[in-house]
């Protein structure tokens, strides 16, 4: 194998992407045409709102924390062929522990109080994922529909929780849980108008990366996703793996919970439940469950959320219209990955007249 | 107080429930059914769906007939499986995958459209009374069916007869078991998958129309609270069995109507915790019924979810 | 930790500002000049505009501001409770330069508003319903309507047209506001007869059409032949309790459309009055006070137009009280009276005014009101 055969596959998997989001918008353009609207004005303000300014970018990264986690949570079981679709759970009970730990601990020292509430959201996260894999693992039960019900017994166990036992009696009409003290609000990262939680979601990212593609864990987990039975023959440890990525999926998005009450909220109420954890499965899937690629993705989603109102206000246009957009985007995006790897050949044949 | 049913509303309520609110995740779950059979996973049933919800609405409005409006629901379900179908044909592209974008794509679709049928009233569907033999009001209300409930249930008698009894059940089980032994046998897969694709979709749009024509009868943003998605895992629930999926809808319709009829007879405390009870419940009989030995009974080989 | 970012802020906000000066010579230099030679007002919904309740209300006073000269109009609406409603209120501020925002629905206001009013001084926000107390920001105000008064009538009404002496409300969840409107509609009701009850159910939920169905079907279920709500869109409601015969009182918008023979009347909020009157003073450069609340007789709230099936009994009753509240220092809340758990909530002769700051932390259901608060 020659340089270029290694150079030319991963040009390919940024180029294809890249042209199929130019494809999309000018699928979306013709939607555009067809109302009458201008696409021009359409794309620069996506470009205006999401990506051209500081202002811009701090719109877009603010709401690209809990998309990397939740992302997160989808792909690392999917890299064991597990698909779970109910992160959304995770997240909601993994917020309602850092709120309550947060209240406990207020009087500690920054850093313990931290360290407490994260520990405790990731802890309730990976415990609330991780039954999931166990039950796939001791009962055979599907792991799809067992998260996604359990997404909604979390939700309602989180809203009783908080109008009930963990109520702060001076939250009238938003019942809330204790607000947290100001030194345990995580801050923003220097100079960015978007709180450390955006890192921590890279890092984590990056993180599984190198646990999934690096290690022999990882090495384990993918011949497991790929052919279950071969990985038990070469006598991985299929239960424990999987019970373990669940876990950590669900720690991952525990951790989208906590970023959400300690940077965002203030306290856990029911605006935690956002349905954020289901956007998870989007980009996910976009990202063809590569931890790296969900980074980009999350971020791509995001700007095209934050210019959402501009394009509203704007251009008379409903707020449905960026759904549309996004749709008609992802969908080529999809689409385009039945060209992936047919590059080379492609290449051969452009190359083969000239001589 | 002419009858006061007492804790009897509790009962009465749950079969009201489980009439009511069943008909649109019955007719996802099997429209899924009939897809998954086929090999392939279409996720996007909840954005299909909510475009059933706003069309039959919208259409229901702009031509005065309720009838319409669900054939035209039906119709759009059908492009939309179409869609779907088309789209996975090609070598590499992930049937879930392309479900979730077409679940935003089918949300989006339906709120831009649907923004000027929010306010205007449209002819809805008319419900036929079953209980006219009985003296209680409460009764006569749960009785209240609509004729899609029963062609939701003599669907699922049918579907499982089609599945099990007829060529094009045989086709579409061979091609959902392996593409292989179906290219063996001069079965063209992506076809079958093709239109077993937009069948489900078809019934999906059905269950949206159900959803904006008769209950809660209403065309606005909020209509589907995640029924598409829940129908959809509820087929792996019913291990790919239409009849299964019947009493998996009704397990979810009555057991969502037991939080309200509990606070109605003054059972309130707690009351989330009643409204996650078909949560539970499936969860629970999830578990049990489950076992590592027969994880995936009645599981399509082809399928991307149990492999 | 959240304070050391003021200092980034401001530099960002200066290349902000440059950046706004190249983009006006892209396709957005008409709408940026309008920013320039009027007041630009921003107004955020949590819902869809046209929900026939708590958005529409809000929308039909943006509506009313439209109308007012040099007065720049900006909406959004679906926003969310959470970054995105921060996200929205700084890109009204930054990309479209209003100065006066109207960030609609509760849960805007703390954290965001309450975070984001200090860093821009120059703007003004007003919140409807919240809490505005010392030490919030001076530019942030909030302003709500004592709309338990519309309730009480409602009550008067359904006390003379219920036959079953059962009434019911469907409710989102049980805070203070919506205790109110309970308690409110109960009193109501058994000023005209002492035996009527109020089944309440929650759903839970501020918008979850299926449930507000299956809630209102179990009220009517109980025998309750009078219904009204607190949730966000009434139409839900409205239409199922029509479809099982039942009576209907409107909330937030007037509802009657949607039931024309069996709606009796509705608790309306009246913000066109409102925003009017704030976007003049703001215009005219006085001040609006950081904490506004209003009643009946101030125009915060006004009653639909009474139905067709409302007898002339009840008519007189509801006219007469009307008139009894628009006279001013009506209690609605008065001994001798008890919870429906027994505890004594106001002795004989005892009574709290529509102002009274105790009704604002409301936690309980009076006697006759069938459910609980948690």
């Amino acid at each position: 194998m020659g340089k270029g055969s290694r150079l030319l596959p991963a040009l390919e998997t940024a180029l294809w992407p890249l042209m199929a989001l130019i494809a999309g918008g000018l699928v979306f353009s013709l939607f555009l045409l067809v109302q009458g609207k201008s696409p021009v004005e359409f794309f620069a303000l996506i470009w205006r709102a999401g990506f051209s300014t500081a202002f811009s970018w701090q719109n877009t990264l603010s709401r690209v924390s809990p998309l990397l986690f939740a992302g997160l949570c989808v792909a690392i079981p999917a890299r064991l062929g597990l698909m779970v679709i109910g992160g959304e759970g995770a997240i909601v009970l993994g917020g309602l522990a850092a709120a309550v730990t947060g209240a406990q601990v207020a009087l500690w020292p920054t850093a313990a109080g931290f360290a407490a509430m994260a520990l405790s959201a990731v802890c309730i996260g990976a415990i609330w994922i991780g039954l999931v894999g166990l039950l796939r693992v001791r009962r055979g039960v599907n792991e799809t529909i067992a998260s996604l019900l359990m997404a909604y017994i979390a939700s309602a166990l989180f809203n009783h929780l908080v109008e009930s036992v963990f109520r702060d009696p001076a939250s009238l009409n938003k019942p809330s849980t204790l607000p947290l003290v100001d030194t345990l609000r995580v801050g923003m990262m220097p100079g960015l108008q978007a709180h450390w939680g955006v890192l921590a979601g890279i890092v984590a990212c990056i993180a599984a990366w190198a646990l999934i593609d690096r290690t022999r864990l990882g090495f384990a987990a993918r011949i497991t996703g790929d052919n279950m039975r071969a990985a038990q023959v070469q006598g991985f440890n299929v239960a424990g793996l999987i019970v373990g990525f669940t876990a950590l999926a669900g720690g991952l998005a525990g951790l989208a919970g906590f970023y959400e009450v300690a940077a965002v909220h203030g306290s856990a109420n029911a605006s935690l439940i956002s349905g954020v954890g289901y956007t998870g499965i989007l980009v996910a899937f976009l990202a063809r469950h590569n931890p790296l690629a969900i980074v980009p993705v999350a971020i791509l989603l995001a700007g095209f959320e934050a210019s959402s109102g501009l394009i509203q206000r704007r251009m008379d246009l409903p707020d449905a219209t960026i759904l549309v957009f996004e749709g008609c985007v992802f969908l080529i995006v999809l689409l385009s990955e039945t060209v992936q790897g047919r590059m080379p050949a492609l290449w051969l044949a452009l190359k083969g007249p000239s001589r | 107080m002419t009858t006061d049913p007492g804790l009897w509303a509790v009962p009465i309520a749950v079969l009201g429930g489980a009439i009511r609110v069943s008909t649109p995740f019955l007719f996802v779950s099997l429209g899924e059914c009939l897809t998954e059979r086929s090999g392939r996973i279409n996720l996007g049933l909840e954005g299909t769906l909510i475009l059933g919800a706003m069309s039959g609405y919208g259409l229901s409005y702009l031509t005065g007939s309720a009838t319409v409006g669900v054939l035209g629901a039906a119709l759009v379900g059908l492009v939309y499986g179409l869609l779907h179908g088309w789209l996975c044909r090609f070598k590499g592209v992930n049937d879930i995958a392309v479900g979730i974008s077409m679940m935003l794509l089918g949300m989006g679709i339906a709120f831009y459209f649907g923004k000027p049928f929010i306010q205007p009233t449209a002819p809805r569907l008319p419900s036929i009374p079953f209980g006219w033999w009985s003296d209680s009001p409460q009764l006569q209300a749960a009785l209240q069916v609509n004729v899609l409930f029963l062609i939701g249930i003599a669907l699922a008698v049918f579907l499982a007869w089609m599945l099990r009894s007829t060529r094009i059940g045989l086709t579409i089980r061979v091609v959902g078991d392996s593409t292989q032994s179906a290219r063996a046998l001069a079965i063209r897969p992506d076809r079958v998958r093709l239109w077993a694709t937009a069948a489900g979709g078809a019934l999906a749009g059905i269950g949206g129309a159900y959803l904006s024509l008769y209950y809660p009868g209403s065309w606005n943003e909020g209509i589907s609270s995640g029924q598409g998605l829940m129908a959809v895992a509820l087929v792996i629930f019913a291990r790919w069995n239409p009849i299964n999926c019947l009493w998996a809808a009704l397990l979810f319709g009555g057991a969502g109507a037991l939080g309200p009829a509990l606070q109605s007879v003054g059972i309130s405390e707690g009351y989330y915790l009643f409204y996650a009870a078909p949560y539970v419940l499936t969860l629970g009989i999830l578990i049990a019924t489950s076992s590592t030995e027969r994880a995936v009974i009645g599981a399509p080989g082809e399928l991307n979810i149990t492999k | 930790m959240p304070m050391k970012s003021t200092l980034s802020r401001r530099r960002f906000l200066t290349s902000t500002t440059a950046a706004f000066g190249a983009t006006a010579l892209m396709p957005f230099g008409a709408n940026m000049a309008r920013a320039a030679d009027g007041l630009t007002v921003g107004f955020i919904y949590v819902g869809p505009k046209d929900d026939y309740g708590y958005n529409q209300a809000h929308a039909e006073g943006a509506a009313a501001i439209k109308a007012m000269a040099g007065v720049t109009v900006i909406e959004e609406e679906n926003v969310p409770e959470s970054t995105d409603v921060a996200n929205t209120m700084e890109s009204m501020i930054n990309f479209d330069g209003a100065s006066l925002l109207f960030p609609t629905s509760f849960g805007y206001y703390d954290p965001f508003i309450k975070e984001l009013a200090p860093k821009n001084p120059e703007v003004r926000f007003e919140h409807c319903g919240g809490l505005w107390g010392e030490g919030d920001p001076a530019n942030a105000g909030s302003y709500f309507g004592y709309i338990g008064k519309g309730q009480y009538l409602n009550g008067i009404v359904a006390g003379h047209m219920t036959k079953t002496k059962k009434i019911g409300f469907v409710a989102a969840k049980p805070i203070p506001q919506v205790l109110n409107n309970i308690n409110s509609f109960l009193l109501g009701a058994r000023a005209v007869d002492p035996t009527i009850t109020c089944q309440v159910i929650f759903t839970g939920e501020w918008s979850l059409a299926v449930k507000e169905a299956e809630a209102t079907n179990a009220l009517a279920d109980q025998g309750a032949d009078v219904i009204t709500c607190h949730v966000d869109g009434p139409k839900v409601v409205v239409e199922t309790a029509a479809a099982r015969g039942c009576y209907v009182c409107g909330y937030h918008a007037n509802q009657s459309a949607l039931a024309p023979d069996l709606y009796l009347t509705g608790a309306e909020w009246n913000w066109a009055q409102v925003y009017t009157d704030m976007v003049t003073k703001y215009m005219a450069g006085e001040t609006i006070p950081n904490f506004v609340r209003g009643g009946l007789a101030d125009g915060f709230i006004k009653m639909s137009p009474l139905g067709p099936a409302v007898t002339e009994a009840a008519a007189a009753q509801f006219e007469a009280v009307k008139a009894e509240i628009l006279k001013g220092g009506f209690a609605v809340i008065k001994g001798p009276l008890k919870d429906n758990k027994g505890n004594v909530i106001a002795a004989e002769g005892e009574a709290f005014a529509e102002d009274d700051i105790k009704l604002e932390s409301m936690d309980y259901l009076v006697e006759g009101v069938i459910g609980s608060t948690s």
